[in-house]
């Protein structure tokens, strides 16, 4: 396959681990990959068993899945419950346990959930059900979220109005922001691919300069992810703070300018709680009033239940990289696939979740 | 001539001569029955040791690449036979059809079950016929049990030092099938392996007291065949990535869709558990067999990782591959 199994050359990965090992000398670095599909892409490689021991890869809020609070998973499951409501969410969400419930057990015990593939499949379910009112549960990043806008923006050209949205789309600079600011050491980031498709490189520049944290955006193939570590390492190791793309295959400094258009046309900047970290100042995409007949929460009013959360699942302590999935007493005990407790154990991106499968 | 009717009728499966005449002239035809019809087939079996199966069919859509929810019937269960070490002889055929079920689309599916039995040299020798109401089941259920002998099954404890070997490429069915049912707008080369598989077992016969263990690894793929094998053992399996045969089309589908083939399903093959130092002469009888063509040795069992899967993986590193909850899910971001 083009521009994947070139990607994965043995030998080629031997010689990055060999001059990583190099530049990092005896230092301690501790890396952060922010993006989920890294965290996998890690998982799935065996790259952990290839890196030297004084490199550590924390993994970071880099889930959608895993991020989305559980006052949100009450909320659509809220409206899943409710008369009149088809509730449309992607695959992953359906199995995240809220206060009570997930939306995969109150589909089971009458809820509707319709899992979708994709933002467009929601609307054509909207056009499919004239008599219903379809609530999209809206997750993920600057990747998901120009979707989520197109979504919106092609159900006001149908004229549809049974389709709504319930936003829990994120971004992600800011809160890296708030990981540096924190009490875990992080000494560089592997930024998210995807998110800098749209993003672009220059996205990262306030956190190189102004927290002196080397970025480097990169890929998602083995030696794309080594190639990153290694240039992290020699920035460490040289004391540079600069953004790096190592991913200019299908990075471009400014990103795509045309996804972030219908981004800040149909979304503006809003307070977001992240599962775990709290609230981060600015890092949530809110439907703007033009569009608030679009927006579930203003148009659908439903009564939620009180939040609560398992006070022992140390989720939040994962996405900030402080713990390890390892250092949960849940963790392959009380919570597993099968039986997730916390966010992080349910999404195929989820820390928790890549830890059991391939650890 | 009842059989003239284009659908499926309900009075089709109500023991009256609709259903006598549906029987008759679609089935018993078909599957070349003999003489009178009695409640049950009477055989003669050549010995003592019997293995005996079942298997319901419930794929969607009815018609695929590389077969048919009737081939797909015949050659599962010849397959589940086949792999215990059994060579199978007879076949019953339960049917579960929809009202309105095009009669042509019936009758193409019982031609596809003769030809595939006929091909692998077993008959299907009795069955049942149900008609259900529309919306009650989706297009046609297929059932088939089986009945197969062996002077010996593959039913051993694995040991360390043993050698796995797979028959082919892995995830080819499931694929084949998510491709023609998802509306993705690909177009794939892709087509199931869906086979029957007791030919290419007994080319194996001169080496059948090496092997401790054989699976075809359908649902849930060649990873989680291999799991079951492990579980609960003292040693683990090491598998070598690169040596495990994909297709190119598996392995860019499972690409894009963040699937991964060792867990896809396959219907046409096999992958052996055999002793120490005879994988490679396994390879080399299979290979003679045109089922067999791309068989190879894809790992050992060895006395790291108890009780676990692991591989050795393109890049060089090493992993786990657990056991699946559930369906694999598409990825989301």
């Amino acid at each position: 396959m083009k521009f994947v199994e070139e990607f994965r050359n043995k030998e080629i990965a031997a010689g990055l681990i060999r001059r990583i090992e190099e530049s990092l000398g005896g230092r301690q670095v501790s890396l952060m990959e922010v993006c989920g599909t890294h965290t996998m892409a890690i998982q799935r490689f065996g790259l952990r068993s290839l890196l030297p021991k004084n490199l550590k890869l924390l993994s970071g809020p880099g889930c959608p899945v895993c991020v989305t609070p559980n006052e949100l998973v009450d909320l659509a499951i809220a409206y899943a419950m409710k008369q009149g409501v088809i509730l449309a969410t992607f695959g992953d969400m359906a199995k995240v346990p809220g206060s009570s419930t997930s939306l995969l057990k109150a589909k089971a015990a009458g809820g509707r959930v319709q899992i979708v593939y994709s933002t467009m499949d929601a609307v054509k379910l909207a056009e499919e059900n004239p008599d219903k009112q379809i609530v999209f549960f809206g997750i993920g990043f600057e990747t998901t979220a120009p979707t989520i806008a197109a979504a919106i923006l092609q159900a006001e050209q149908n004229g549809l109005r049974n389709f709504f949205v319930v936003t829990a789309a994120k971004t992600i600079p800011l809160a890296m922001e708030a990981l540096l600011q924190g009490e875990v050491r992080i000494d560089g980031f592997i930024c998210p691919g995807h998110v800098s498709v749209i993003i672009g490189s220059n996205a990262y520049r306030h956190i190189a300069e102004g927290y002196h944290a080397p970025c480097i955006i990169t890929g998602f193939e083995p030696l794309d992810i080594l190639q990153a570590a290694e240039m992290l390492v020699q920035q460490v190791r040289d004391g540079r703070a600069d953004v790096e793309n190592q991913y200019s295959r299908v990075v471009h400094e400014d990103g795509n300018a045309a996804a972030r258009g219908i981004l800040e046309k149909v979304f503006e900047a809003r307070d977001a709680n992240w599962r775990g970290i709290g609230v981060i100042p600015g890092t949530g995409l809110g439907i703007r009033s033009e569009y608030a007949r679009f927006d579930a929460q203003v148009q659908i009013p439903v009564e939620t239940e009180k939040t609560v959360e398992n006070k022992l699942c140390i989720c939040g302590l994962v996405l900030k990289g402080a713990k390890e999935p390892t250092d949960c007493r849940l963790f392959a005990k009380r919570c597993t696939p099968e039986n997730p407790v916390g966010a992080c154990m349910v999404s195929g991106e989820g820390a928790c979740a890549a830890y059991y499968k391939y650890h | 001539m009842t059989t003239t009717a284009d659908r499926i009728l309900l009075g089709h499966g109500s023991g009256g001569k609709l259903m006598h005449d549906l029987i008759r002239e679609v089935m018993v035809r078909e599957f070349g029955g003999r003489g009178k019809l009695l409640d049950s087939a009477i055989l003669k079996f050549p010995s003592q040791n019997l293995a005996f199966t079942t298997d319901s069919y419930v794929v969607r859509p009815l018609f695929f690449p590389g077969g048919d929810i009737g081939k797909l019937a015949v050659s599962g269960t010849i397959n589940d036979l086949s792999v215990v070490g059994a060579r199978p002889l007879f076949l019953s055929c339960g049917l579960i059809i929809e009202e309105g079920l095009e009669m042509s689309v019936l009758q193409k599916v019982i031609r596809s079950m003769q030809r595939t039995a006929q091909k692998a040299g077993v008959r299907i020798v009795t069955g049942d016929t149900k008609v259900v109401e529309k919306g009650s089941c989706d297009g046609l259920f297929v059932n088939t049990a089986g009945v197969g002998y062996a002077e010996r099954f593959f039913d051993e404890e694995i040991r360390v030092g043993d050698e796995i070997v797979v028959s082919g490429t892995v995830g080819d069915h499931g694929m084949a099938i998510l491709a023609a049912r998802e509306d993705f707008g690909l177009e794939t080369t892709l087509r199931s392996d869906c086979a029957p598989l007791n030919g290419l077992v007994q080319t194996l016969k001169p080496c059948f007291s090496k092997i401790r263990l054989m699976r075809d690894p359908t649902r849930g793929g060649l990873a989680t065949v291999l799991n079951e094998f492990v579980e609960g053992t003292n040693h683990g399996i090491l598998l070598d990535e690169e040596r495990i045969p994909t297709k190119k089309a598996v392995r860019a589908l499972s690409e894009l869709l963040g699937l991964d083939p060792l867990y896809v399903a396959n219907e046409g093959r096999v992958v052996i558990v055999c002793a120490e130092g005879t994988g490679e002469k396994l390879v080399s009888l299979m290979r003679k067999h045109p089922l067999g063509k791309q068989s190879v040795v894809i790992g050992k069992v060895v006395t790291d990782y108890p009780g676990k899967l692991c591989m050795t993986t393109q890049a060089g590193g090493t992993r786990i591959l657990d056991m699946l909850v559930s369906d694999q899910l598409p990825r989301i971001c």
